[in-house]
């Protein structure tokens, strides 16, 4: 009861709530291309590109940068094409050449901050930037602006490209062939991914962003059939994992990333016994 | 000019080439069977027709009102994701995609003409039914429907039968034949050959002996009975 008290009086403060419709926004954003990510064989990028993310961080944190999303986001970006374009060459120099940014980054990053320490609590910056911030996302003005216009950016480029989205994804070759610009959208779709991560970044910390974008997907596909349905479950439940995981955080005092997380992986768990009771029953 | 014509061409991965020196033709309403053997490059011939690969020489040229981008495909098995979620009806109407250009929802029409392509195929009953879950011959109807989205004058089939059974490979086969009586143009690559005297009038085989002419002068030249002696 204690708790709830608690909860009941945080809501109503302003930082409180917007932080609560940021997370939703990006929880929104970040489940919507879950599905092309798993599918096509971008989730190395996508992990790849949240350590590319990490170094971004620290560059700006050395700089001394506030706004270190302007930092972070024309990195990443640059990152994910420079990424699909190797990729498309050859594809075991393209993994090799992801493991090396990846991990580049990741030691950059960790050296620079090191060196440059920007507070006096070095630990504390590199626990914030890998797993989320401790308490509720902190985002200045100016970043809270960048990420709520980003997000509906995203949001309305999903919608148009939906069905671009889609055929690409199903059957690229097909795609091509009969004339869609495949090359143009798997870049879009590159570019959309970057900036879902460090969006996402925010909210969870770039280790756990993976987690973010993909379990609200392979949660909805144990259940649902068709690539419309999976694509509205995955984005209710990641909205509503956000949710509680905030929520909870509040209350217990849990680090918010690692909380939403764990609200994804519990759903997880309750779809995939859905989905095994229905396929019990179907039979 | 006929609707689709190789001169000379060559294909090939990474500087190195397969097919040597092709030269065939194809007319509006031709039924082409492409024979050869595994890893003779009959995929890799498809995939060059389509634009998907660039010829390492010589040239593809279209005609008769046909463009590159009207051709319809129907990919190798393999190559279709295999835990895609989606439905059949979306995967169908998909094939209209390459002509919606920038238009982001597909039209009322082209929802209707998905449907119609459906019925052709026998598959509307299946049309909420997920793909995956399909039987492989069902699965190839599917993506026949989602051909004729895309195309009304020639479809590429790359081993539209591979691992259907006997009866439902049948099937296949009529409906192919059907498509092809109504106009389609049809180059199918197969390996099975008495299939292909059955319902193709022209032969391309490639591998090897490259042969390319009617199903008559196939019969009659040494190609046939060599393969028929094995
Ligand atoms: N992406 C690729 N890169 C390099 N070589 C390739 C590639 N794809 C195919 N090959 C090679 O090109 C040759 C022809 O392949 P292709 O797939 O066209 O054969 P196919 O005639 O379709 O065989 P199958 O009957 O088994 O389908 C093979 O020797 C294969 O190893
Ligand atoms: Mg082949």
């Amino acid at each position: 009861m204690e708790a709830f008290e608690k909860l009941i009086s945080y809501v109503q403060l302003p930082f409180v709530y917007h932080a609560i419709i940021v997370g939703v926004l990006i929880a929104l954003c970040s489940s919507l291309l879950g599905v092309t990510l798993v599918l096509k064989r971008f989730s190395f990028i996508g992990d790849g590109l949240s350590h590319v993310a990490f170094g971004g961080v620290a560059i700006a944190t050395v700089m001394n940068i506030t706004n270190n999303m302007l930092v972070v986001m024309p990195v990443t970006v640059i990152s994910a094409v420079l990424l699909l374009r190797t990729g498309k060459n050859a594809k075991i120099k393209g993994d090799a050449a992801v493991a090396m940014i990846s991990v580049g980054a990741l030691a950059v990053g960790y050296m620079l901050m090191k060196l440059f320490p920007a507070s006096g609590n070095l630990t504390g910056d590199v626990c914030t930037t890998l797993f989320g911030s401790m308490s509720l996302i902190t985002l200045s003005e100016f970043d809270m602006w960048v990420t709520v216009v980003l997000s509906v950016v995203v949001v309305l480029f999903f919608i148009f490209f939906y069905n671009k989205i889609f055929s690409v994804t199903f059957d690229e070759d097909f795609a091509r062939a009969t004339g869609t610009r495949a090359g143009l959208y798997n870049l879009l779709i590159a570019v959309i991914i970057a900036v879902i991560i460090v969006l996402a970044m925010n909210l969870v910390g770039s280790l756990l962003i993976s987690a973010l974008v993909i379990f609200p997907a392979l949660s909805a596909m144990r259940v649902f059939k068709s690539f419309k349905s999976v694509t509205i479950c995955s984005a209710c439940l990641s909205v509503s994992c956000a949710l509680i995981g905030m929520l909870t955080s509040i209350m217990f005092g849990t680090p918010t990333g690692s909380t939403i997380v764990v609200a994804d992986i519990v759903a997880f768990a309750a779809f995939s016994l859905i989905g095994f009771i229905r396929r019990g029953f179907g039979r | 000019m006929a609707q689709l014509v190789c001169n000379n061409l060559s294909i090939g991965y990474e500087g190195v080439e397969i097919v040597s020196d092709l030269s065939f033709s194809v007319g509006s309403g031709d039924y082409l069977c492409i024979l050869g053997e595994n890893g003779s490059g009959k995929s890799t011939l498809m995939k060059t027709i389509l634009g998907l690969h660039s010829p390492m020489r010589g040239s593809i040229e279209t005609g008769e009102g046909l463009t590159q981008r009207e051709i319809g495909y129907l990919p190798q098995q393999t190559q279709v994701q295999k835990d895609f979620p989606a439905s059949v009806r979306e995967i169908v109407v998909s094939g209209f995609q390459g002509r919606c250009g920038a238009r982001p929802f597909y039209s009322k029409e082209e929802k209707r003409l998905a449907l119609e392509n459906m019925k052709r195929m026998g598959i509307d009953k299946l049309a909420r039914r997920c793909y995956r879950e399909l039987s492989g011959g069902q699965q190839q109807r599917v993506l026949l429907a989602r051909a004729l989205c895309a195309t009304q004058k020639m479809l590429l089939l790359d081993e539209p039968v591979a691992g259907l059974d006997p009866k439902v490979t049948e099937e296949m086969y009529d409906l192919i034949s059907e498509l092809n009586k109504s106009g389609i143009t049809i180059i199918m690559i197969s390996h099975d050959v008495k299939a292909a005297l059955r319902y193709a009038d022209h032969i391309l085989h490639i591998g090897g002996e490259i042969f390319f002419g009617t199903r008559e002068e196939y019969l009659q030249s040494g190609l046939y009975t060599v393969k028929g002696a094995r």
